[in-house]
């Protein structure tokens, strides 16, 4: 029987990356060293009792140093908490869990990964990945990035674009790149007659509309969702959502996903 | 000094230890199998089980509040069949002490779970939840009627040899009259509390929170209230009770001792520290150390009066 850590670690970097977007690496080589791309961890927004439960994030990087990234926006009291934690502090984090990307067993087709939002976090992840596959054999990966604004995406763009990926990027303010959906941008990226496999994670919209495309061309594509979540290891079954291929069952993103193929979600 | 003595007996379930898990908040006891010897607790009991399984509630089933959280799970399990075949098999592999929480729509139902249960081998104990609407009488909960309540007791009790926990509602006016019914029933023990009917909305959308409407709370925010009925229910019935209720230190558990339980069972803390129950276990072994108490019984029910 293994024995998982539940002990706190240490931070080692906290960046603010934008107005209300922030980073903080910490050391948890345990974490680290078992982490797949699309994985996420569960983390304590502070010691005592409220808030209460931890949140959910999905694994941005993971350091060959045995540390762990989270990359997070402000949207409530855990996250405003979580933004004011300095390098040197101290954070609860535990995992992996969830089930991940899964990474393509064919080497002959292009790869796109679409995030919005927050949803860009374990995408850099998934790219570290996949860089070493897509060189060898000469094919296309591409990035397409969308944020409310521009100085969101100017460092997290420049990163994707150092591991040699092709990027474009859509602002919902057209401060920079696209002025528009991110959507938008896979037509202008994404040639119809090649073979793409794309990987998504954003706003449900935007993956919606995602899949939309995605169908229609018959490209395979993995979404990464999010939920509510009590305990993120499938014990309170609290993050159910409906199971189109079964009306008497839900699926449970904790443990069922957070990643899914597109045709195992109910899109409706 | 010597280890402390940490037995405790539940109506004829020997425990090495009074801590246990919650129904619900520790799955079927494999998904903590990485952060928890499960040999090492009291006993683990599981998720409720029915006699077919259940989809639960439409989503959203949780949402957090002060110091707690509201469920609306609405029992999702895999049913007895697949309980025996599939998640049985894997707590017997680990030793643990298995206690099976039961829910039914009938009496009928519950009397058929503890057959089936009574039946297979490396169950130690049955823990009746009788929070569940009966669906023939209108919906209303067995555990919030206390001729319902001792009828369901009965019942189980008349199926199995197994040791009979009634799992209280504290959604009730007077649970200390639950609680007799339970013992009059010829339940072994009562444990309490399940959660308290509790709601939340959010005032943008001025929708609820949970698509249930309502759900039940469960956290520290209701251990109060829990230690108060713990006690309460402990003067009034002579079958040992467990208390169940915002534990999340052993502080926590020590105070429900003192209050009147034999054991405790830990709940939502799982989900927060996945390793609270062995912690919890530690701590309350360190404390019979610090206080010099032979055993942890010298504990239970020791609360100082006046
Ligand atoms: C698998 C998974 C991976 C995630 N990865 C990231 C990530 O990499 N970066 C990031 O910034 N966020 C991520 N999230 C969302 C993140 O968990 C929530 O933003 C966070 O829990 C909000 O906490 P809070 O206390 O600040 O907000 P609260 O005050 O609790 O809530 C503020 C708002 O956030 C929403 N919210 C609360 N909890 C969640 C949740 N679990 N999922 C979605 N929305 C929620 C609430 O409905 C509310 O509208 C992820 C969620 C999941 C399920
Ligand atoms: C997500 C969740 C699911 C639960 N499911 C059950 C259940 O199936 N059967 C049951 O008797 N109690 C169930 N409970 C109630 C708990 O076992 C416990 O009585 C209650 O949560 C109070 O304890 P706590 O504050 O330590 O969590 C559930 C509680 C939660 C939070
Ligand atoms: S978050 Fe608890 S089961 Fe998925």
């Amino acid at each position: 029987m293994e024995h998982s850590q539940t002990r706190t670690s240490e931070v080692v970097r906290s960046e603010r990356l934008g107005s209300d977007i922030f980073r903080l690496t910490v050391l948890a080589p345990w974490i680290a060293e078992a982490a797949q791309p699309g994985q996420f961890v569960m983390v304590q927004p502070a010691d005592g009792q409220d808030p209460l439960l931890r949140r959910p994030f999905s694994i941005h990087q993971v350091t060959g140093a045995g540390a762990v990234q989270i990359l997070f926006k402000v949207v409530g009291r855990g996250t405003s908490l979580l933004s004011r934690i300095r390098q040197g502090g101290q954070l609860n984090v535990i995992g992996p869990f969830g089930k991940g990307f899964a990474l393509p067993s064919g080497v002959e087709e292009n790869i796109c990964l679409i995030g919005g939002g927050m949803g860009i976090a374990p995408l850099l992840f998934l790219a570290k990945r996949l860089i070493g596959r897509s060189a060898v054999v000469g094919c296309r990966l591409v990035a397409l990035l969308g944020a409310r604004t521009g100085s969101e995406l100017t460092v997290l763009q420049g990163e994707f674009q150092q591991l040699g990926l092709a990027t474009a990027i859509a602002t919902d303010d057209g401060s920079s790149g696209h002025h528009g959906l991110v959507t938008q941008l896979m037509l202008q990226n994404m040639a119809p007659g090649d073979a793409w496999r794309v990987y998504t994670c954003g706003p449900h919209p935007m993956m919606r509309g995602v899949v939309e495309i995605c169908q229609g061309m018959a490209w395979p594509c993995q979404v990464s969702l999010e939920t509510m979540m009590a305990c993120g290891m499938g014990a309170c079954l609290g993050c159910a959502i409906t199971n189109p291929k079964d009306p008497n069952s839900y699926l449970h993103v904790c443990k069922d996903g957070p990643v899914f193929e597109m045709s195992e979600v109910a899109w409706r | 000094m010597t280890q402390p003595d940490l037995r405790v007996t539940i109506g004829g379930l020997e425990l090495p230890n009074p801590v246990m898990t919650a129904s619900g908040t520790f799955g079927y006891g494999e998904e903590f199998a990485s952060y928890v010897n499960l040999h090492r607790l009291g006993a683990v009991v599981v998720k409720g089980i029915s006699l077919q399984p259940r989809a639960g509630n439409p989503p959203p089933r949780i949402v957090e509040t002060a110091c707690g959280m509201l469920n609306a799970i609405g029992l999702e399990n895999v049913g007895v069949d697949r309980f025996l075949s599939e998640k049985l098999p894997y707590l017997r592999r680990a030793n643990a002490r298995v206690v099976v929480n039961v829910l039914g729509d009938s009496i009928d139902d519950y009397r058929a779970l503890a057959e089936r249960l009574s039946d297979a081998e490396g169950i130690s104990a049955l823990e009746i939840n009788i929070s569940c609407p009966n669906v023939k009488k209108g919906g209303v909960a067995f555990g919030t009627d206390a001729k319902m309540a001792r009828a369901v007791t009965e019942a189980v009790r008349n199926a199995t040899r197994l040791p009979v926990i009634v799992k209280l509602s504290p959604n009730v006016t007077d649970i200390t009259a639950i609680a007799s019914a339970a013992a009059d029933g010829g339940a072994d023990a009562v444990s309490l509390i399940n959660t308290l009917l509790g709601m939340a909305i959010d005032i943008r959308s001025r929708r609820p929170r949970l698509a249930n409407v309502v759900g039940g709370l469960s956290g520290p925010a209701v251990k109060p209230v829990a230690l108060r009925m713990v006690w309460q229910v402990a003067r009034t019935v002579s079958i040992p009770v467990v208390g169940i209720g915002g534990i999340t230190s052993a502080e926590d558990a020590i105070e429900f001792l003192i209050a009147g339980a034999t054991a405790v069972e830990v709940g939502t803390a799982n989900f927060i520290n996945p390793r609270a129950t062995e912690e919890i276990l530690a701590g309350l072994i360190a404390y019979l150390k610090e206080h010099r108490l032979a055993s942890v019984r010298e504990l239970i029910g020791s609360l100082q009066l006046g």
